[in-house]
């Protein structure tokens, strides 16, 4: 990203919302989309008051299409499309999601996302109630569930202050490092972790007598912690500290020159991924029913950077993608092709998507789009430019 | 952003072709379809491969037929964790819509199954070769079957084996969960009754490597060491040993002298014979049915294994069993599968190795073999049948009253160091 650009950017922050759409890479332009320059005119008498219009104004058809889809989804598919493709999705989503904020906006890979999501889900274990009595402590569900949440965050924040001096491939080696590092802790602590076994019978609570086990009941749980998350984001890559935040992963040097305090930011978009992370580790351990130090091991944290890359980390949206495919594949294959051998067609979907498109399936999906339009959008150009342009600091 | 629509119209795409699946298979009356669970991903991917052998073996001995109609295996797949079981059971029940299900492989996962078939009550599962005590034992389900011991009854009569081999006084290495934990209790409960003492215990984790610090700490006046550790852990402990110095007699698991570990190289290898060990069963009982299943299954697999493993056993006679049973029942699985858990409550056969019969937890009662570890003609290693003990159950010859008071075995249960 030019430097000219930045400054534009930068320079603007108070105009963040307009500037930064074009900063992050995601404004169409689009034929049916209101001229902009007719909003920003006073609301005439009798319409609606100007924060409602500012909630609605960002909301375009398609984003009706596909709520319209989301919520009307459990009603058409089969319980178990509802439960283990759609909620489980979700959970996962909402874990790779706080690695596409990370990395895609962050320029830090951190592979401990699963480590924190793992950590929270730990943590609801130890502090509510499970199979283990003689560990848990039985508080009251909404208790241990702000408790885990908050110290999955803390100690978010706590790896990423550990992290932040590293760049690039030693980011993701020292979160590497940590999550190896807490897998052998849970699996190997009896007191606290309850070692190989882990916990069970963690159940999802039931809330104004409405039963979270459900399967459509906990979608819509998964489907209303997703769509938060995925507008929070949002929200926050245009907000001054998202637009830092980006300012940081392209040109550190000179956003420290500029006066950003860059640790504090990065240690921040930490602890914000921590609580994105912390609320998927929540779900998935609702999910599951149980969590063990399996759930935590090399392989699952993979599967997060798996599923981001996956979907492609141009985009918040990226991660759902990604996760959807990724949970498909993981049922799937083995229907497909011989029962010994589906982990190949796994294997070869994730590399045909990362050889013939380095953006993931956004990255497809576009390339798609802008050759059936037959027009020229806007040139591609990717948030996470990383490594190429971080070594000039 | 527009992608969204991808990925509904994707997944609106397989949910249609999903229900258009189910549907068609509605249609053909005469087949009838039984999920099969085990791991042919992770680091049970071969013994999980040979489970899926003995499953099909069972199958292929009836033609494919059972109850007067056709079984279709549908084959699904774990990496041995107990959160991809589940998912993996979900989806053959819930999707593909099997009426009986088959599996999992490994103790914790068959924990984490039995607690889903709670959530099905018209489905059957049998169990594959998990066994954790714990799985029949707390809180059972009542459409959970389990037709193969488990850990803790493979031990039993390995204790008073010990001490007729005068090991008054030994040492325990073993690995750190729940399989091991029931394999040291079947050891230990009739041992420690008897007057043997266990001076320590080291538990080490699932994949060590380095033994250095547990085999400094063995104490110089045990009579044997009991080694329950499994695949590359045994061999790695025995080869450090061996350059250690150490000299003891030992007294393996269940899985801790099988073929793979027998058949290293080492001066430690000469030093194994004699080893005890006990199992479900043996590669060389001595009766037409083993013998006979040996013969079966090294026809019908030529990429097998020279002898059926253990998991290829243990599936076998579960599957056995559930196809027996619809036999029983002529295919009839109506009223909630009523009629056909009566006749899976009464299975009893003479399987390969002993008789197969389940108790009122559904669980197996079956026979332990004790084994020694002995030279062939030709030079190499094999188990030897030294006794066999029979109808042991899932209390380990105890009282129901005794073995609730000690309880299931855990690091400290039973202590035995007394």
């Amino acid at each position: 990203m030019s430097a000219a650009r930045w400054r534009r950017a930068m320079n603007s922050s108070a105009a963040a919302a307009t500037t930064t759409r074009s900063v992050h890479g995601t404004a169409v332009v689009h034929p049916l989309r209101p001229n902009r320059a007719a909003d920003t005119s006073p609301p005439a008498q009798g319409e609606a008051p100007r924060w409602l219009r500012a909630i609605v104004r960002p909301i375009r058809w398609h984003h009706v299409v596909v709520a319209a889809l989301v919520l009307l989804y459990p009603f058409v598919a089969t319980p178990f499309f509802t439960f283990q493709i759609g909620a489980q999705s979700l959970a996962l989503g909402l874990i790779a999601l706080s690695l596409t904020f990370l990395g895609g906006y962050g320029g830090m890979v951190s592979l401990a996302q699963m480590t924190i999501a793992g950590l929270a889900a730990y943590l609801l274990a130890i502090f509510g109630t499970s199979s283990n009595a003689a560990i848990s402590l039985g508080w009251p569900w909404w208790l241990a569930l702000a408790a885990a949440l908050t110290i999955a965050t803390l100690v978010a924040a706590a790896i990423g202050w550990l992290s932040v001096r590293t760049e690039g491939i030693y980011t993701i080696m020292i979160t590497l490092a940590v999550g190896v590092a807490f897998f052998y802790l849970a699996q190997q602590n009896y007191t606290l972790f309850n070692g190989f076994q882990g916990f069970s019978k963690i159940a999802a609570p039931t809330v104004f007598d409405l039963d979270l086990r459900e399967p459509t009941a906990f979608y819509f749980l998964a489907l209303a912690c997703a769509v938060t998350a995925y507008f929070f984001v949002k929200h926050l890559i245009r907000a001054p500290f998202g637009v830092a935040l980006q300012g940081i992963r392209d040109n550190p040097r000179r956003m420290q020159a500029l006066g950003y305090a860059v640790t504090a930011h990065r240690v921040g978009a930490y602890a914000v991924a921590g609580l994105l992370a912390g609320v998927g580790g929540v779900l998935m351990v609702w999910y599951n029913g149980r969590i063990s130090p399996g759930t935590v091991g090399t392989g699952a944290m993979i599967n997060i950077l798996i599923i981001a890359v996956l979907g492609g980390m141009k985009h918040p949206i990226g991660a759902f993608i990604g996760a959807v495919v990724f949970v498909l594949l993981q049922n799937f294959a083995i229907d497909l092709v011989d029962r010994e051998r589906f982990n190949l067609v796994i294997g070869g979907v994730f590399l045909a998507i990362v050889l013939f498109s380095p953006d993931g399936l956004l990255g497809l999906w576009q390339q798609l789009r802008a050759r059936l339009s037959g027009r020229v959008t806007q040139p591609r150009h990717r948030p996470h430019s990383s490594t190429k342009n971080r070594s000039e600091t | 952003m527009n992608s969204k629509y991808g990925k509904v119209f994707a997944r609106s795409v397989l949910g249609a072709a999903a229900l258009f699946a189910v549907a068609g298979a509605a249609q053909a009356q005469e087949v009838l379809k039984i999920g099969l669970l085990a791991s042919l991903e992770g680091p049970f991917a071969a013994p999980g491969q040979d489970s899926m052998r003995g499953a099909d073996l069972a199958l292929k001995e009836r033609n494919g037929m059972a109850g007067g109609k056709k079984i279709e295996f549908v084959k699904v797949s774990s990496d041995a964790t107990p959160d991809k079981a589940v998912n993996a059971t979900r989806k053959a029940v819930e999707q593909d819509k099997v009426q009986i299900m088959i599996g999992p492989l490994s103790g914790d996962e068959g924990i984490a199954v039995k607690n889903y078939a709670k959530t099905q009550p018209n489905i059957t599962f049998v169990n594959g070769s998990s066994g954790a005590q714990a799985a029949t034992l707390t809180d059972p389900a009542p459409n959970f079957y389990r037709f193969n011991t488990e850990g803790a009854q493979w031990m039993v009569g390995l204790g008073e084996h010990a001490l007729a081999k005068g090991y008054k006084k030994v040492y325990l290495i073993a690995e750190d969960y729940g399989f091991p934990y029931s394999q040291v209790q079947g050891f230990m409960a009739s041992y420690c009754a008897k007057g043997g003492k266990v001076l320590d215990k080291a538990w080490v984790p699932l994949g060590t490597k380095d033994y250095a610090s547990v085999i400094a700490k063995i104490p110089k006046d045990i009579d044997a060491l009991v080694v329950v550790l499994g695949g590359s852990d045994a061999v790695n402990f025995l080869t450090q040993y061996e350059q250690a110095g150490g000299d003891k007699p030992m007294i393996g698991g269940s899985i801790t002298v099988d073929q793979t570990v027998l058949n290293f190289k080492g001066k430690r290898r000469e030093s194994l014979l004699g080893t005890a060990s006990a199992g479900p069963m043996a590669d060389s009982i001595d009766t037409p049915e083993w013998k006979k299943f040996v013969a079966d299954y090294k026809a019908n697999f030529k990429d097998g294994f020279p002898s059926p493993s253990l998991f290829a056993y243990l599936y076998y006679i579960n599957t056995k069993a559930t196809l027996d049973a619809l036999d029983a029942v002529k295919g009839d699985l109506s009223g909630g599968q009523k009629a056909y858990r009566e006749a899976l409550q009464k299975t009893n056969f003479k399987g390969p190795a002993g008789d197969v019969k389940i108790d009122a937890n559904r669980n197996g009662v079956g026979t332990t073999y004790i084994t020694e570890v002995t030279k062939a003609a030709d030079g190499s290693f094999y188990n030897k049948v030294v006794k066999s003990v029979p109808n042991i159950s899932q209390t380990l010859g105890l009282s129901d009253a005794e073995f609730k008071k000690m309880g299931l075995g855990t690091r400290d249960v039973p202590d035995c160091r007394k």
